[in-house]
């Protein structure tokens, strides 16, 4: 069954970093764009029911239907299915952190205020690493569902994974298809532990 | 405030003078002000309880001294300075705060959380060491066991003993506590007033300190300062609050028991 694997290596491996790669660039960049978005929606009540509302509506877009559309935009390649990605993980990386900062001990920021921190010192310095492991618990949660995601990258050119599932699919090649299925499962499964322990060295 | 000098073993500072004048907030959306004119002079050094049931308003007046609260009407000043003309993260740094809560920093160690404020003043490593150390001493909390341990590792007591030694850091020449020993037991609550009654004598700081338990109030009080409905009901020294009830309120506050309470004053604390 995994006869491809062992045939072609190289070709995996490569295929397999280009995976890596499109989930850690999308992530990054998500991140960037989801500590401020989750920052204002936990301060501002108001603005909490909008980012969570689009970020929501934006998750429930079929994948396939997402990635025709911003071909249609931003053609062929990686950059597309990065900024696919990009999209589909805010809803569950800003829930992450307006959890986080909701359910850090009042008595923190209290403390905190009374003894002289800005409000931005407070935010960086008590906030940010009280509410670490539940934002870090988002961060899982996204990077396992990107891993997943990424597949479908190789639809509009993007490489990864997805390239084996393609062409055992259109070559009715079925040794490529779990060749490149084992890969991203394997994949998901390293990226939930390795955060998972991550979560739970950030928690002592 | 803090001196640059480094004399940090000379402990004993002035205690701050703290003036309310018709001092009222009103919470928005609040149908009644949270606290109603409250006028008030607390003297350099001196240990002012306000005491009063949940709701009256006492925290709220204390938090109006260090800005957590901004006052809706009137004037807070501190050694005759407006309060409002202070930058308010510079303002509370020169104010000590304890509260209920404690509120450590679970991901600091100790001496990390009792380093807060030296650091956000500026001080130097070494200085910093030196006055944890001294700190933890002050109250009693071997230095050598303590330093290095994290929150979690530490009972209700010996956290609020380390929230005592953070607010005190920087010197305050004003320490505001909040109900600090209300969520512990009545044997560490007996043990930590002690140890704030001694603290207060030998650094002669300034100390408003907020109850609802009339037994604290009685056994730590320069004066008591009671509170109802947002507005000071009477306020003087303890005996005088035992003996002479300005109503029926403080009547019913004190207790029947008042004379017994007041022959339990006698016996000084340094004693129990």
């Amino acid at each position: 069954m995994s006869g491809y694997l062992v045939e072609h290596p190289a070709r995996v491996a490569a295929l397999l970093g280009q995976h890596v790669v499109l989930v850690l660039v999308a992530l990054a960049v998500a991140l960037l764009i989801a500590l401020p978005l989750g920052v204002l929606a936990a301060r501002r009540p108001r603005l909490a029911l909008p980012i969570l509302g689009i970020t929501g509506v934006i998750y429930t877009i079929p994948s396939l239907a997402l990635l025709a559309l911003l071909v249609a935009v931003l053609g062929l390649g990686p950059l597309t299915a990065i900024v696919a990605l990009v999209a589909y993980a805010q809803m569950v990386l800003i829930r992450g952190v307006v959890a986080g900062l909701r359910g850090v001990d009042p008595a923190l920021i209290d403390a905190a205020r009374g003894l002289g921190l800005t409000a931005r010192q407070t935010l960086l310095r008590v906030e940010f690493p009280a509410a670490l492991p539940v934002i870090l618990g988002g961060v899982r949660v996204a990077a396992v569902s990107l891993v997943a995601l990424a597949t479908i990258a190789a639809w509009i050119d993007a490489g990864g994974l997805g390239v084996l599932l393609f062409e055992g699919m259109n070559s009715d090649n079925s040794a490529k298809i779990v060749a490149g299925a084992l890969a991203a499962a394997a994949l998901a499964i390293i990226a939930d532990i390795v955060l998972r322990g991550v979560e739970r060295a950030v928690q002592r | 405030m803090a001196s640059s000098q480094a004399t940090d073993s000379a402990e004993r500072a002035h205690g701050a003078r703290v003036e309310l004048r018709d001092v009222g907030v009103r919470y928005t959306n609040a149908t009644v002000a949270a606290v109603r004119d409250v006028s008030l002079t607390i003297a350099p050094g001196e240990l002012t309880v306000l005491l009063g049931p949940s709701g009256c308003g006492k925290s709220t007046l204390l938090r109006t001294i260090n800005r957590l609260v901004e006052p809706t009407s009137g004037t807070v000043l501190i050694d005759g300075a407006d309060v409002r003309a202070r930058d308010a993260d510079a303002l509370r740094r020169e104010i000590g705060y304890v509260i209920q809560a404690v509120g450590l920093f679970p991901h600091f160690t100790v001496a990390q959380n009792v380093a807060v404020v030296p650091r956000l003043l500026g001080w130097d490593d070494a200085r910093v060491a030196a006055r944890v150390d001294e700190l933890l001493t002050l109250v009693r909390l071997d230095p050598a066991r303590y330093r290095a341990r994290r929150p979690r590792e530490l009972s209700g007591g010996e956290a609020q003993r380390v929230g005592v030694a953070r607010a005190l850091a920087a010197r305050p020449h004003l320490l505001l506590m909040d109900e600090p020993f209300a969520a512990v037991d009545a044997i560490v609550r007996a043990s930590l007033q002690a140890e704030i009654a001694r603290v207060h004598r030998e650094l002669g700081t300034t100390i408003v300190f907020v109850t609802h338990d009339v037994d604290e109030a009685l056994r730590l009080a320069d004066r008591i300062v009671v509170m109802n409905a947002g507005a000071v009901v009477q306020a003087g020294a303890p005996d005088a609050i035992l003996q002479r009830p300005a109503d029926a309120f403080v009547r019913a506050l004190v207790g029947v028991d008042g004379e017994t309470r007041r022959l339990a004053l006698e016996r000084p604390l340094i004693e129990r």
